[in-house]
């Protein structure tokens, strides 16, 4: 399977700090790929660089096979990358429809509009409250609030930065499911996460960061035999 | 009804359906009527403060609904305003060049903005800057049209007279055969009021509109707009000329209403007025703003006239009022508080009905 998302050599320095020191990534059209690593690995600085918030200090990102490396944020996002933030990233002011048709908009009109609007309004099991104002939800929905923005632009890649983030056990494995069933539906997914019962949920193929390199990579199996990855990230696992 | 006739009633504006349509309709046509009843100084009054309200809706369009605080709307005012005096002064009102005049006046604030605009948008200005940096433009406006004092600041046969201000400029006039309509008295005001329920239209589709769930988006979450997918300073920039035009219509309709621009219409004073009214009135709303700056203006007036002279502390007051106790604008408070009774009325009166029987 061809790549679809490949950085080479990225390097992204801040003053003498190396947050991303040559990271070498290659995601498969279709997968379902984790990112792990200690607080400071520089994974959330990997989507920034990806999604273009930063420019890189050193290196190239490839998508579909272009060169994306310097190309504005939006038309990354144009050209069918997305992503669902580390913060909640969402219109609190604005009711949970009007947050969706604002992410609708750009591919949909019309009947098609309405239509994929119930559908993520159920997927998201937020029918009921679509006329709430996104602040007066709880934190995991708004988490599955921005996923479902997020999966509205339609996107080839998908990047989710810590989705269980401040959620109960149950909202995780629930969430778990939805992007197991995102995936199923052939978009291809990046998570962040920390939650290792989250990870061996979702994920085929587990990516180790440390120090802004590649420590480790392979299925979740090998990683935690990995005695080093253990060390610096698991823990007694 | 057409798609973009349906965008008049929307998320993005208070006030929907027919009970609201039937009150706009009823005080439009009531207002259209008032030169037959009322005297003629009344009519140049009414005139006077919709005048304003452009350059207020632009405002609101650019800070209200978009985030972006412009402190400097009346470097527009005044730039068009003075655009005006100079090229009708020159080509006289013969023909259709005080309508040239009009049209090139409202070019010119076009052309300002963009060139502003795309070096605070496209070179990263955000926030308060925007703020700094417009005031800093129509104070520098200000400065320079105060020296223009001297015999030698004349363009064509229009001198710019300094803080004097610049007057007899001629106004609106359309060839009509024998005797040329000439928008004076009642004919401008009923030019006026035309624009002004055009432009309140136009505005409410457009902020209805996919482009004006982008601006809300952008003002809400500029980041979360972009990794949508949307160029967020391509619509930054378009709200600030769209806002921007606005303001420059007011400039002409103010200067052909007195015939008669001064520097001090782009002053410190004249630039924080159009936020005293759109922030008093609910920066997030167009009606809302409309209304606020034809009460405030009319307020200012009135108490100007009856020599009242801190009328500008008033505005300051009602300002600090507003903000401290109503801080979404005074209109829109009321209106959600009206709503929100009513939906509490709605919702327990079937109580009331089923428990008789219980």
């Amino acid at each position: 399977m061809a790549a679809i998302l490949q950085t080479r050599g990225l390097k992204k320095y801040f003053g003498g700090l190396y947050a991303i020191n040559g990271v070498d990534l290659s995601i498969e059209e279709g997968e379902l790929r984790c990112l792990i690593g200690p607080n400071g690995a520089g994974k959330s600085t990997l989507f920034k660089l990806i999604l273009g918030s930063y420019e890189p200090s050193e290196g190239t990102i490839l998508f579909k096979g272009d060169d994306i490396t310097s190309l504005r944020p939006h038309l990354r996002v144009q050209r069918g990358l997305s992503i669902k933030f580390q913060v909640p990233g969402i219109f609190l002011a604005l009711p949970v429809e009007q947050n969706l048709r604002i992410a609708l908009q750009r591919a949909f009109r019309g009947a098609a509009l309405e239509q994929e609007l119930e559908r993520l309004l159920a997927l998201i099991d937020l029918e009921h409250q679509r006329s709430e104002l996104a602040t007066n939800l709880s934190h995991g929905q708004q988490q599955w609030l921005e996923i479902a923005m997020a999966v509205a632009l339609q996107p080839a890649v998908l990047l989710l930065d810590e989705p269980t983030a401040g959620m109960s056990p149950e909202e995780t494995f629930k969430t778990g499911e939805l992007v197991k069933k995102l995936n199923a539906s052939g978009m291809t997914i990046v998570v962040i996460e920390h939650d290792m019962a989250f990870v061996r949920q979702i994920a085929k193929r587990v990516t180790v960061l440390h120090f802004g390199q590649v420590f480790d990579e392979g299925s979740l199996d090998d990683i935690v035999r990995n005695e080093d990855v253990v060390r610096i990230y698991l823990g007694k696992v | 009804m057409p798609r973009w006739l349906a965008l008049l009633d929307g998320p993005q504006t208070l006030g929907r359906g027919p009970a609201f349509w039937s009150v706009f309709g009823v005080i439009a046509v009531a207002t259209a009527l008032l030169p037959t009843f009322v005297n003629a100084f009344a009519i140049t009054n009414l005139t006077y403060f919709l005048v304003w309200v452009f350059m207020a809706l632009g405002l609101s369009l650019i800070w209200g609904y978009s985030g972006i605080l412009s402190f400097g709307q009346t470097a527009f005012f005044g730039l068009a305003g003075y655009a005006y005096g100079v090229i009708s002064i020159n080509l006289g009102d013969a023909g259709l060049w005080t309508w040239f005049a009009l049209l090139v006046s409202l070019i010119l604030p076009i052309v300002l903005a963009v060139v502003l605009g795309y070096f605070m948008f496209y070179g990263g200005v955000r926030d308060v800057f925007v703020g700094i940096v417009t005031l800093s433009i129509t104070l520098v406006f200000e400065t320079f049209m105060a020296q223009t004092a001297g015999p030698e600041w004349t363009i064509g046969s229009a001198r710019l007279n300094g803080f004097n201000g610049m007057s007899n400029m001629p106004p609106l006039t359309f060839p009509w055969g024998e005797s040329p309509i000439i928008f004076d008295g009642p004919a401008f005001f009923w030019l006026v009021l035309a624009l002004v329920v055009v432009v309140y239209l136009g505005l409410r589709i457009l902020v209805n509109s996919r482009f004006g769930n982008v601006l809300v988006a952008i003002r809400e979450n500029p980041d979360r707009a972009e990794m949508l997918g949307y160029n967020v300073r391509l619509y930054q920039l378009l709200v600030f000329v769209i806002g921007s035009v606005l303001a420059g219509m007011s400039g002409v309709l103010y200067t052909l209403w007195g015939s008669y621009i001064t520097p001090s219409s782009m002053g410190l004073t004249a630039a924080a007025l159009p936020i005293i009214w759109v922030a008093a009135g609910g920066r997030k709303d167009l009606t809302a703003t409309l209304l606020a700056t034809v009460l405030l203006t009319w307020l200012s007036q009135q108490l100007a006239v009856k020599g009242n002279q801190y009328a500008l502390i008033w505005m300051g007051a009602i300002l600090l009022v507003v903000v401290l106790f109503a801080p979404e604008g005074l209109f829109v408070t009321l209106w959600k508080k009206l709503r929100g009774r009513k939906r509490t009325r709605q919702a327990t009166a079937p109580k009331a009905v089923s428990s008789p029987s219980a």
